[in-house]
């Protein structure tokens, strides 16, 4: 090795604003989700880390011990000591976490059996149906808040008309937290699921007008200015120009909406006649059972990183034309899609053949 | 600054040069604007941009307008294009006066312009189908105006995958597909670097001696406006108005040996002699000492 490759080689991996070489990215990216996992496994398995607490395995004398409990050491010390000073037996336990921080096996059991056992309680919904119910919740909510919320920021983003009528209120709104408005919701709308589907729309509804409109508004002027001496009219100039060029942004937009909804979701769930998978992780808590709480915060979590990049995923294949690396596999998908629809009629009217696939190619030449 | 070499005056050109120029304002009148003024509003009062500017171009004619940066250039052609509206004065195409921007004024923007989304099939499409022709029609017709840049091979590229000259090539397939009265170009090439401005210069050349078109072309290059001109119209800055309207003494079709024909070099000595000495203050002196041994050494 020469000298310097090695300094060369350490400090690329703080290289300013470059891409890791290699298979870095690929390593960092599982490190992200083993090393909190590796933390929590040793917090939780290697006593002399924390255990801050005795867990009773056989009460001894004690007249309030029981097995199973968890109380700290000092106090279990104390027990035992006033125990053997009266001549008893003294209690026997082992080292344990507070009941707040289950173990990751006894939370892969809770998931694991939260899909396969019968709830205990009669009547109370499986893990399953819970997010069920939560997912349905957030459809509704952000679906109405989009059909709405998407043209209206479009107009506002397009008309000063509508800028200057809607914004200043939404903007108003906008700041009211949305469970302000549970009591008002509930009242109106009952206690079953509309007013839950009414905070998360009020949740995202307001900020997706003023979302969209600036997405909007940052359309680049020079585009709409070239569509015009092209022949576009106003219509035309919102259908053809504005909208497919704003699309990839819009897009994004809504993923981190989406995302919001979320968070609504937790105080939606606790309005009216509890449910959903909050309602699951308050119970649950309420029993103390903290495995099966951590099970459903991490089923959130599964669902939220999951829906996100199937989005991202999705987006790349949406917006081909955006340029970003797509990797072999997916050209293969796209020049795939691209096919199918030169040889569906309906999606592109242009009947004329392609005289030479250069799809993929990126800065073919220069001329 | 005295003369380096001997050069022809050019107001007197050719014979076939002034014969073509005669030939020329024998045609139909395409754009014809007049008393055009522009005034923007700023914190600091009201700035006039461009004051009675007067230009009559014929049909088929290949119109330049240079000048120095801040002459209103941009604006003249932004008038034009109906992107901007005149503070006074009016612009007629083929004798009817123009409001707001049509499919008769295309243009061409320095900065591409092109719809990412769109191929460069979709790009060329997108007028067609704007003014109306049915899907197949617009299909061919663009594929007919592919061909003539030579992009065929790329019609299914998208713009992001171009070279800065193939995309100012679909810019311009893009605006002639329309058939415009006349072609607006606001520093086509002013992006470009060097050797790929001078193949443009060449291209759009051999495309406007085919194609029915009349072109009004700005850029703030001499050896460009020479070149590609019939006439060159210079400005001045601040307020911007027509300095002076240049024939340009030489013969067409234009080949690139005429960057060194004494015609050439006249009329460009007398532009640079028009921009390079406004009628304004002079430009700053930068605060070096030119009396240093460092200047002393390069000398």
């Amino acid at each position: 090795m020469r000298p310097g490759e090695a300094a060369r080689r350490s400090s690329s991996w703080l290289a300013i604003r470059k891409e890791l070489p290699g298979r870095r990215p690929t390593v960092l990216k599982a490190m992200a989700f083993v090393l909190p996992l590796v933390v929590w496994s040793a917090v939780s398995y290697l006593p002399f880390l924390w255990h801050p607490m005795m867990k009773v395995t056989d009460p001894g004398g004690s007249g309030f011990l029981q097995v199973g409990d968890r109380l700290p050491k000092a106090e279990f010390a104390a027990e035992n000591s006033r125990l053997t000073a009266g001549g008893g037996r003294p209690a026997a336990g082992v080292p344990a976490n507070p009941i707040f921080l289950p173990a990751p096996h006894e939370v892969a059991r809770a998931l694991y059996t939260g899909f396969t056992n019968e709830p205990v309680r009669p009547g109370e919904p499986w893990l399953h149906q819970s997010l069920g119910h939560s997912v349905r919740i957030i459809f509704w909510g952000f679906t109405l808040a989009a059909l709405i919320g998407v043209p209206l920021g479009l107009l506002c983003g397009t008309f000063g008309l509508f800028s200057r009528l809607v914004e200043p209120f939404t903007d108003f709104i906008r700041y009211m937290p949305a469970p302000a408005f549970g009591a008002l919701a509930v009242a109106v709308l009952g206690i079953a699921d509309a007013p839950k589907v009414a905070i998360i729309f009020i949740g995202t509804y307001f900020q997706m007008v003023l979302v969209v409109a600036n997405t909007t508004r940052q359309f680049d002027a020079s585009l709409i200015e070239a569509a015009q001496t092209l022949g576009a009219r106003r219509s035309k100039l919102l259908t053809r120009v504005i909208v497919p060029g704003i699309l990839p942004n819009l897009y994004n937009d809504l993923r981190i909406l989406l995302g919001w909804a979320w968070t609504y979701l937790i105080v939606a769930e606790l309005i009216g006649a509890t449910s959903g998978i909050s309602y699951f992780i308050q119970q649950q808590g309420k029993y103390r059972n903290y495995d099966k709480v951590f099970a459903g915060i991490i089923v959130i979590g599964v669902v939220g990183l999951v829906t996100d990049q199937v989005l991202a995923y999705l987006a790349r294949h949406l917006f081909p034309w955006q340029g970003t690396g797509l990797s072999p596999r997916e050209r293969r998908v796209h020049r795939w899609l691209a096919a199918l629809r030169r040889r569906a009629p309906l999606l592109t009217p242009s009947p004329s053949a392609a005289s030479g696939a250069v799809g993929t190619a990126r800065n073919v030449a220069a001329d | 600054m005295s003369r380096p070499i001997d050069l022809p005056d050019y107001r007197r050109p050719p014979a076939a040069v002034s014969a073509r120029m005669e030939r020329i304002r024998g045609r139909p009148v395409v754009l014809e604007a007049r008393g055009l003024t522009k005034t923007f509003d700023a914190p600091a009062g009201a700035i006039t941009a461009l004051t009675g500017i007067d230009l009559t171009i014929h049909r088929r004619e290949f119109v330049c307008v240079i000048g120095p940066s801040g002459c209103g250039k941009s604006t003249l052609i932004r008038l034009v294009a109906g992107l901007e509206e005149p503070s006074g004065g009016s612009i007629a195409l083929e004798g009817r006066e123009v409001h707001g921007p049509g499919p008769g004024r295309g243009m061409v923007f320095q900065s591409y312009t092109l719809f990412p989304w769109l191929t460069v099939r979709g790009n060329v499409e997108f007028g067609l189908r704007m003014t109306g022709h049915k899907p197949n029609r617009a299909a061919e017709e663009a594929a007919h105006w592919i061909e003539l840049v030579g992009l065929s091979r790329f019609a299914d590229a998208y713009p992001s995958q171009l070279s800065g000259g193939m995309k100012q090539r679909v810019a311009i397939a893009r605006a002639l597909a329309n058939e415009p009265r006349i072609l607006l170009m606001d520093e086509p090439f002013g992006a470009l670097d060097a050797q790929t401005r001078c193949q443009m210069q060449g291209y759009l050349l051999e495309i406007w001696q085919n194609v029915e078109v009349t072109i009004l072309f700005i850029t703030h290059d001499l050896d460009e406006a020479v070149y590609l001109g019939d006439r060159i119209v210079v400005l001045d800055a601040q307020p911007g108005r027509v300095r002076e309207v240049i024939e340009v003494p030489l013969t067409r079709p234009r080949v690139t040996d005429q960057f060194l024909d004494p015609y050439f070099l006249a009329t460009r000595y007398h532009i640079e002699e028009l921009i390079h000495s406004p009628t304004g203050r002079r430009p700053e002196a930068l605060a070096v000492r030119a009396s240093s041994a460092l200047a002393q050494e390069v000398l």
